[in-house]
């Protein structure tokens, strides 16, 4: 960690000053405020709505630093506004990295909006989720005031986990203006084997795989293949490679790199722009003409595990990530056929990218007593209700 | 639609409420008569057997396993069932009687230490395993499980349960969700929040609520990670969905041993560097090994000032070059003794004087006093040497034995506790040690739990404003504050009188005399 890296504190302090003063005013005024970073993000979510009102946007890009990182503690802390490839960058150098392998959107995209947005990557499921990293958080609630939680050792159980309690939060409970991971070893070595499956035998494997002590940091299927990518020790993966291969060479390193890239980042061929209406489903594999005017929303499906191919309304491929934990379709059916269909499944459906049907909610909704709960505790911190209302519980 | 703070509600509710607890402190009163009201009303809802409140039944539920802090309960409740707890609830909420609800009550920070004014929850009858899928990797269970029995009813397919606290044969899954235990093993496989998927909770208004699930990242706020390690404050568990991993194939520990605590803190911060994240990484002193050793045999170095003892699991082959590497590792800081576990029977003898660090602890010592601490890695050789100094000041032994890779120092005070002197010094002992965590910036606990122990401690660690928001969050769920009310949240007015024991920088005056 260089001095360097460090933005001066005046400067800091300015910010978070400038900060304070925008939370009180709107909280004065009963203005609508989205904390926002780089912008990557911004899809994501209902839209932020309070009453006639407009929203003002809550700048937080240029609250950047790595305040403190020091390899052998494997933890990192970071200002919000911090780039996340510079993060990635400074991690990378000391051979660590992001457990929760974190989907970027853009080269904007920074470690608080990473934080209240809670997406991760191909490497989930066998290493956590953006919260099981999060060791602590500083930010602003409603009233302006700074607060710190959690905080920079791996274990600490003193007080309620408010720091956790952001990642996934949205920009609802509180301005992140200060965030602090734990970071993990990059592995020693890395293999892919992209085997052909249909889509049930896949699921079935995958189940399999992960009730026997093998190194599986990640497993998809797309277009008639499974994707198995082995992460730790050379000779561990070897022995995988001959358990899980039977004799198939593993992908080369770029080819497998581009793969899990394009699964992150969602720039693989599935995620190009579908139109209705529907095209065949081998032409989902090249880019596509607009055929008609309608864009085909995208949708996640969230799945326990041994949960069977799924036949969804509107749809007809499907992108399986998370060893079939996390499914991915278009489809422009109604939110409540897709959501029936998937909570009898034992599942639940977000519309991650939203083209059509805007007015309904894009996560699936909570049972009454539970969002009672969490109106209140967004009232706790935010009393005006000014963080960005509506986008994750729609405002009624 | 403002929300009330600590502050404005810091009056009382009522003198029990109120009342300062210390080691040294009488326990308060029951009053009889509203003792009276509380169990016909339960009586009501629930069978007879399920409601005691007779002396002789409700004395055993005086204290956890932090017995320094003992209070009699006014009515001790047994519930059976989801729809007993739920009754349960709702007439403690009408009644504004608080409730403590307690597992196995192994907790070492006094979180399930009962309310005079109070029914404590006893969730021992919720004890059975409901499902167990090997495919799905998860077994969901009721609270009062024991830790150690979702391990042994997964071993047949290969799968265990990984948090492993050292109370694992007796505490329950309750009580690890309500204090996010540790263990050995949670530097590799996570604490309870990262193996937990599912609870299912009920709120003191006596509404049933399922957070997280089996599907990941359920919608809405993660109030699952929120209320793992809430201690009891939020609501109260009826069934839970843990994750459950396969066993390694193999795993071998290295034990290697240090001429001075510096060098094997030095040498824990050169494991992670390497790259390295083990199964296990501990340290026990020279101390802990001369407790220890006599009593569980387990052929640890007398002569080291500290040994390191570090875990590797896998497949035969990742062992085979993880352990090479570690070797080196400890080689190049400088061990003087290297011993690697030759098979299972020889692993779990070096693990057995770890694990029997407390039993060993009562051997030597009428009490002991276990602290639970966390600091950077980096600053282990200093606060330890720190640690030493405060044995001459206090005039008590202590041994460390103690979570090295994680930094989570578990330092044992000795003392006897029928010795009022020597059990305030073993009091200021602790706290000097806590206090000296904060100051390096580290937590005053990782993993046993604030309860009523270390909540002094809470005013040094959080500013007002902060704890405030704790308490927000807590009525967000319990607005009445009734579930496990004073503990994890000091009021203002106790924060005001630790304060004035305290001078500026964390160092207490006359450290050498006795306080209460």
């Amino acid at each position: 960690m260089q001095p360097s890296d460090l933005a001066p504190s005046g400067m800091t302090d300015a910010l978070l000053a400038r900060v304070r003063e925008q939370i009180l005013a709107a909280a004065t005024d009963g203005i609508a405020l989205a904390p926002t970073g780089g912008s990557t993000k911004a899809f994501y979510g209902n839209v932020v709505r309070r009453g006639a009102a407009p929203v003002q946007t809550l700048e937080l890009g240029q609250l950047q630093g790595i305040r403190s990182y020091e390899p052998s503690e494997l933890v990192l802390v970071a200002r919000a506004g911090t780039p996340l490839v510079e993060l990635e960058d400074a991690l990378a150098q000391k051979g660590q990295m992001l457990g929760f392998e974190p989907p970027h959107f853009g080269s904007g995209a920074t470690i608080g909006g990473c934080v209240a947005a809670g997406l991760a990557g191909p490497r989930r499921m066998a290493a956590g989720a953006v919260r099981d990293f999060v060791l602590g958080a500083e930010c602003f609630d409603g009233r302006a005031r700074l607060l710190r939680f959690g905080g920079q050792v791996m274990k600490n159980v003193a007080g309620y986990d408010v720091a956790r309690l952001m990642a996934g939060s949205l920009g609802t409970l509180g301005v992140i203006t200060e965030v602090s991971l734990k970071v993990v070893p990059a592995p020693a070595a890395l293999a892919t084997l992209a085997l052909p499956m249909a889509q049930a035998d896949a699921l079935l494997a995958f189940d399999r795989w992960a009730a026997l002590p093998l190194p599986i940091s990640a497993a998809a299927w797309v277009d008639g293949l499974a994707w198995v990518r082995l992460a730790g020790a050379r000779a561990a993966l070897d022995a995988a490679l001959t358990h899980l291969g039977r004799g198939q060479k593993p992908e080369t390193p770029e080819l497998a790199e581009v793969f899990w890239n394009s699964l992150r980042e969602q720039t693989h061929p599935f995620f190009t722009p579908i139109f209705a209406p529907i095209q065949p489903a081998s032409a989902a594999a090249s880019p596509l003409q607009p055929a008609g005017p309608e864009r085909l929303n995208l949708w996640r499906l969230a799945l326990p595990a041994r949960v069977a191919p799924l036949a969804l309304p509107g749809a007809t491929d499907t992108l399986i990530e998370w060893g079939g934990a996390q499914r991915w379709i278009h489809s422009n059916a109604p939110a409540s056929q897709i959501r029936a269909a998937v909570s009898a499944a034992g599942g639940h459906a977000t519309r991650f990218r939203c083209f059509n049907g805007a007015d309904e909610p894009v996560f699936s909704p909570l049972p009454a007593p539970l969002l009672a709960i969490e109106r209140r505790l967004q009232g706790a911190l935010d009393p005006a209700g000014i963080f960005n209302p509506g986008r994750l519980h729609p405002s009624t | 639609m403002d929300t009330p703070t600590a502050t404005d509600l810091d009056a009382p509710l009522d003198p029990a409420l109120a009342a300062p607890h210390s080691p040294l402190a009488p326990q308060l009163p029951v009053d009889p008569a509203r003792q009276r009201r509380v169990a016909s009303a339960l009586l009501e809802a629930l069978p007879a057997h399920c409601v005691l409140w007779r002396e002789e039944q409700t004395r055993p539920y005086e204290c956890d396993g932090l017995s320094m802090y003992r209070q009699l309960p006014m009515v001790v409740v047994l519930p059976e069932t989801e729809a007993h707890v739920i009754a349960v609830l709702r007439i403690c909420r009408d009644l504004s009687v608080p409730v403590v609800a307690r597992g196995a009550g192994t907790g070492l920070s006094g979180g399930a230490m009962p309310h005079a004014d109070g029914v404590l929850l006893g969730m021992s009858k919720f004890n059975r395993i409901l499902a167990l899928d090997p495919l799905a990797r998860t077994a969901t269970v009721q609270p009062g499980v024991r830790n150690l029995a979702i391990s042994e009813a997964a071993a047949p397919h290969a799968l265990y349960y990984a948090p492993d606290p050292s109370s694992q044969i007796a505490c329950t899954i309750g009580g690890n969700i309500a204090e996010n235990s540790g263990g050995v093993h949670c530097l590799k496989y996570g604490l309870t929040v990262h193996n937990v998927l599912r609870a299912r909770i009920v709120t003191i208004d006596g509404e049933v609520l399922e957070l997280g699930g089996l599907a990941p990242d359920a919608p809405g706020l993660d109030l699952l990670a929120l209320y793992v390690g809430s201690e009891g404050m939020l609501g109260i568990l009826t069934e839970a969905t843990v994750r459950l991993v396969p066993k390694p194939a193999l795993a071998r520990v290295i034990m290697a041993s240090f001429a001075s605590v510096e060098a094997a803190g030095d040498a824990v911060s050169a494991i992670i560097s390497a790259g390295i994240i083990p199964a296990g990484l501990e340290m026990i002193d020279r101390k802990g090994v001369a407790m220890v050793e006599p009593f569980a045999k387990a052929g640890y170095d007398l002569e080291a000032a500290a040994i390191l003892l570090c875990e590797s699991d896998g497949t035969p082959e990742e062992v085979a070059e993880e352990v090479a590497r570690m070797q080196a590792v400890f080689e190049r800081a400088g061990a003087t003794r290297l011993a690697v576990s030759r098979n299972e029977a020889e692993r779990l003898r070096f693990w057995a004087g770890r694990k029997n660090a407390f039993p060993a602890a009562g051997r030597v010592s009428p009490d002991y006093y276990c602290m639970d601490g966390t600091i950077p890695r980096k600053r282990l050789g200093e606060v330890l040497n720190a640690i030493a100094a405060m044995e001459e000041r206090y005039q008590l032994r202590c041994a460390n034995v103690f979570h090295a890779g994680d930094g989570n120092l578990h330092p044992l005070i000795l003392f006897d506790a029928n010795d009022p002197d020597e059990l305030a010094r073993a009091d200021a002992f602790g706290v000097e040690i806590l206090e000296l965590c904060v100051q390096v910036g580290g937590t005053v606990t990782g993993e046993h739990g604030v309860g009523i122990e270390k909540i002094n401690q809470m005013c040094s660690q959080f500013s007002r404003d902060e704890l405030d928001m704790f308490t927000s969050v807590k009525m967000a769920f319990d607005p009445q504050r009734l579930l496990n009310p004073e503990k994890l949240i000091p009021t203002l007015h106790r924060c005001a009188e630790y304060g004035r024991m305290r001078v500026r920088g964390g160092q207490l005056p006359f450290a050498d005399l006795p306080r209460f």
